[in-house]
């Protein structure tokens, strides 16, 4: 199977290596992956602050760049619910505003061959057990959008419970946001901070080394928090634990 | 809306203060966490849930279809029934409505039960401007009253207030407005309510005119309905001789059978309740039983240029159960003061920015006022997609457009203040447009890496404030892929 690795802007940019893990988590199982190279953003920053004409471009760059492949696979449930939820939104409006029928048209093939990485592991390839190997304890936090936006329920909480040496450790109020929220956090960072730092002593109380989420946007936030709090426990994508083997474990 | 609540600070500033009070966070968490996880066990006492909010949904959509024939028909069966329907174009005829009533009768204070569409138009301080005062009888409400305070909540308007503080604003106020506090008076609940009963007894049986507003209004019948959980709205409802009710004009359903949904939803939604403990009806007047004179004031006050727009209309959907407030962690920091608007909280932040448009910097600024978690759409009893019309109402405030006020069509130009926003986000775009200019820019971050200060300036700095920044890669992802095409190559 081949498939096309979407990363997204802000892991291309910042979090490289959860970019390798997808590549060499998938590879080992035997998923034949691609990056194509002129992939960009999903325009979800310009969608959810208001400037959706801005977005629209981006979305159909998107389906230029992803439209032939037979899947999609994004290590972010943000990003994976702007295609999936969003995209079709769009192309609605669009229509509703006498623009015809062309830009859904033009998103349509890509919505349902859109996956975030839990889900395609899960759903697609049928695995839970991943072969991964990860000595640490760890909690989940489950991110709005793939929580509410995506609907992925237990697949991340699975394919974690199945990692040899991985002890999981419910976090309290895990449903709750953790104040991110793309320029949320910059237009009412006060605000924002505060979620954030409950999150991150929810996440302390369970005596946790690692927070793990699907999404790298809320764990840089999250991660920030904790550098700022002083915080022993580290945030890491839940691509990264996924893809570490007794081989090679991850660092 | 209320001329309380003008000259607010935008919510980001509102917000701050709250965030930074250590008492009042405490209080609003407790109270929030406790209702949310109530509700959540109410919930899910009922199988057909997902029937009874799609049910409510379906309902309020068709009535908001057909409002105009609906309000006809209601002021046809209200007046049948013997009462008399006055029509309301905004706060202000609201005002002067009920005022001129209120002096027909020759009285100087009334009585009220709680009622959101009569805060909305700032109607005791109307009638105190008139010489006429007006005592709230819902005992949070009382407390907001005599604490000389604004309501943080839509159902729990107190819920900032924390026991200890509503026995002092009651040992000291109390005598201002009637019978004083007991000596002695703890903070027990028990006392405190015992206090408060004392205190309304005395007004409840000296009133002549009751001011109420409904949940809903059955337009086959006529019929009111006031949905409470302390009886003192049954009171005001019946032992005045003039009763007054201001009701936004999207609280109509068609009929009786109608109820059946929302009294099953609204408790369960609202108060955890499985049934709501009072819930009064009444039609017009009967002879020798409750008031004599009933007057209907039907409140637009925006209501009419909010159905005109196709995805903000669904606000109108709102049966103010508050539950979107309770689980919203936005809410929960900042407190309902924030929101600047009787209707705080998440639906606060979509529906007052419709009713008074988005012209002040505070109703600029809320629809801003979430990160777009969508825990309040998944709680709404009736659906309401409040995260769709966030982001609707925040491409409103960047990029202006048409808009309906006053019942006109009007083109908004955009707020200000966004200037180097839009900016950003068109640079930014043209960037996600050219691959080649990202990954230009991508190296030229990492190159410099060493060099990156640890604290931003200009808006940066809102991130940078409270939290340490990411650092960057020494390699952004493409180059490595282009490097070693994902490790075929080497260098996994």
């Amino acid at each position: 199977m081949r498939v096309a690795l979407f990363l997204t802007c802000v892991n291309d940019t910042l979090y490289p290596d959860t970019g390798r893990a997808v590549v060499k988590l998938l590879t080992r199982l035997g998923v034949d992956v691609d990056f194509p190279s002129g992939q960009t953003c999903c325009g979800q920053a310009h969608y959810n602050t208001g400037y959706r004409h801005e977005a629209e471009p981006l979305a159909r760059h998107f389906s230029d760049v992803f439209g032939a492949y037979e899947a999609i696979v994004t290590p972010s449930g943000s990003c994976g619910a702007m295609v999936r939820e969003l995209y079709p939104r769009m192309g609605e409006r669009a229509r509703t505003e006498g623009r015809g029928d062309t830009l859904a048209a033009t998103l349509a093939p890509v919505v349902p061959k859109t996956y975030e990485l839990t889900e395609f592991l899960v759903d697609v390839l049928g695995v839970t057990d991943v072969g991964a190997y990860y000595p640490h304890k760890v909690t989940y936090h489950p991110t709005c959008h793939g929580l509410r936006g995506l609907g992925l329920g237990e697949r991340p909480r699975r394919l974690l419970q199945a990692v040899k040496g991985l002890e999981l450790a419910e976090l309290p109020g895990a449903e709750e946001c953790c104040g991110f929220g793309g320029t949320f956090a910059l237009k009412n960072s006060d605000v924002s901070a505060a979620m954030g730092a409950d999150k991150v002593r929810n996440a302390e109380s369970t005596g946790a080394e690692v927070l793990c989420a699907a999404d790298n946007s809320c764990l840089m936030h999250l991660g920030g928090t904790m550098a700022r709090l002083r915080t022993a426990m580290r945030p890491v994508h839940i691509a990264e634990i996924l893809a570490s083997t007794e081989e090679e474990p991850a660092v | 809306m209320s001329g309380t609540y003008l000259g607010m600070p935008a919510f980001p500033a509102a917000a701050r203060e709250a965030v930074g009070n250590a008492t009042l966070r405490g209080n609003l968490r407790h109270a929030t966490h406790t209702i949310r996880a109530k509700r959540a066990k109410a919930v899910s006492e009922v199988s057909d849930w997902a029937e009874l909010r799609e049910a409510g949904r379906r309902i309020k959509d068709h009535t908001l279809r057909h409002l105009d024939r609906y309000l006809v028909q209601l002021e046809e069966s209200v007046t049948a029934a013997g009462g008399v329907v006055h029509w309301a174009a905004d706060a202000d005829e609201a005002n002067d409505i009920v005022t001129q009533l209120v002096k027909m009768t020759g009285e100087s204070e009334v009585v009220k039960v709680k009622s959101m569409a009569t805060q909305e138009i700032g109607l005791n301080e109307a009638l105190e401007a008139e010489g006429i005062r007006a005592y709230e009888t819902d005992l949070a409400e009382l407390i907001v009253q005599l604490g000389k305070d604004r309501p943080s909540h839509i159902l729990v308007p107190a819920i900032h207030r924390n026991r200890g503080e509503i026995r002092d604003i009651f040992a000291r106020e109390m005598s201002e407005w009637g019978r004083p506090a007991p000596e002695g008076l703890t903070d027990t609940p028990a006392e405190l309510a015992e206090a408060a009963r004392l205190h309304l007894r005395e007004k409840f049986l000296r009133a002549k005119v009751g001011i109420s507003g409904a949940n809903f209004m059955v337009a086959e019948t006529g019929t009111l309905v006031v949905v409470e959980s302390e009886g003192n709205g049954r009171m005001c409802l019946t032992l005045p001789e003039t009763l007054i009710s201001v009701v936004g004009i999207e609280k109509i359903v068609p009929a009786w059978q109608d109820l059946e949904v929302f009294l099953q939803t609204l408790p369960r939604s609202s108060t955890a309740e499985r049934m709501n403990p009072y819930t009064s009806t009444w039609t017009g007047t009967t002879d020798e039983d409750g008031p004599r004179n009933f007057h209907l004031v039907l409140l637009d006050n925006g209501r009419t240029d909010t159905l005109a727009d196709e995805v903000g209309r669904q606000a109108l959907r709102c049966i103010r159960c508050s539950a979107c407030l309770n689980v919203c962690p936005v809410y929960e920091r900042a407190g309902g003061h924030a929101y600047g608007s009787v209707y705080p909280g998440p639906i606060g932040a979509i529906l007052s920015p419709q009713l008074r448009g988005t012209g002040s910097e505070i109703d600029a600024s809320l629809p801003y006022a979430s990160s777009l978690c969508g825990a309040c759409y998944e709680v709404c009893p009736v659906a309401i997609d409040i995260p769709e019309v966030l982001v609707h109402l925040r491409e409103r405030v960047v990029q202006g457009g048409e808009v309906t006020r006053a019942g006109n069509k009007v083109v908004l130009r955009p707020a200000k203040g966004h200037a180097a926003e839009r900016a950003a986000m068109r640079a930014a775009r043209w960037a996600f447009l050219h691959p080649g200019a990202l990954r230009t820019g991508q190296r030229a971050a990492s190159r410099t890496r060493r060099f990156h200060p640890r604290s931003l300036p200009g808006p940066g700095r809102a991130w940078s404030g409270t939290r340490e920044l990411p650092p960057v890669p020494a390699e952004p992802f493409r180059d490595w892929w282009q490097r070693t095409r994902g490790g075929k190559d080497g260098d996994r």
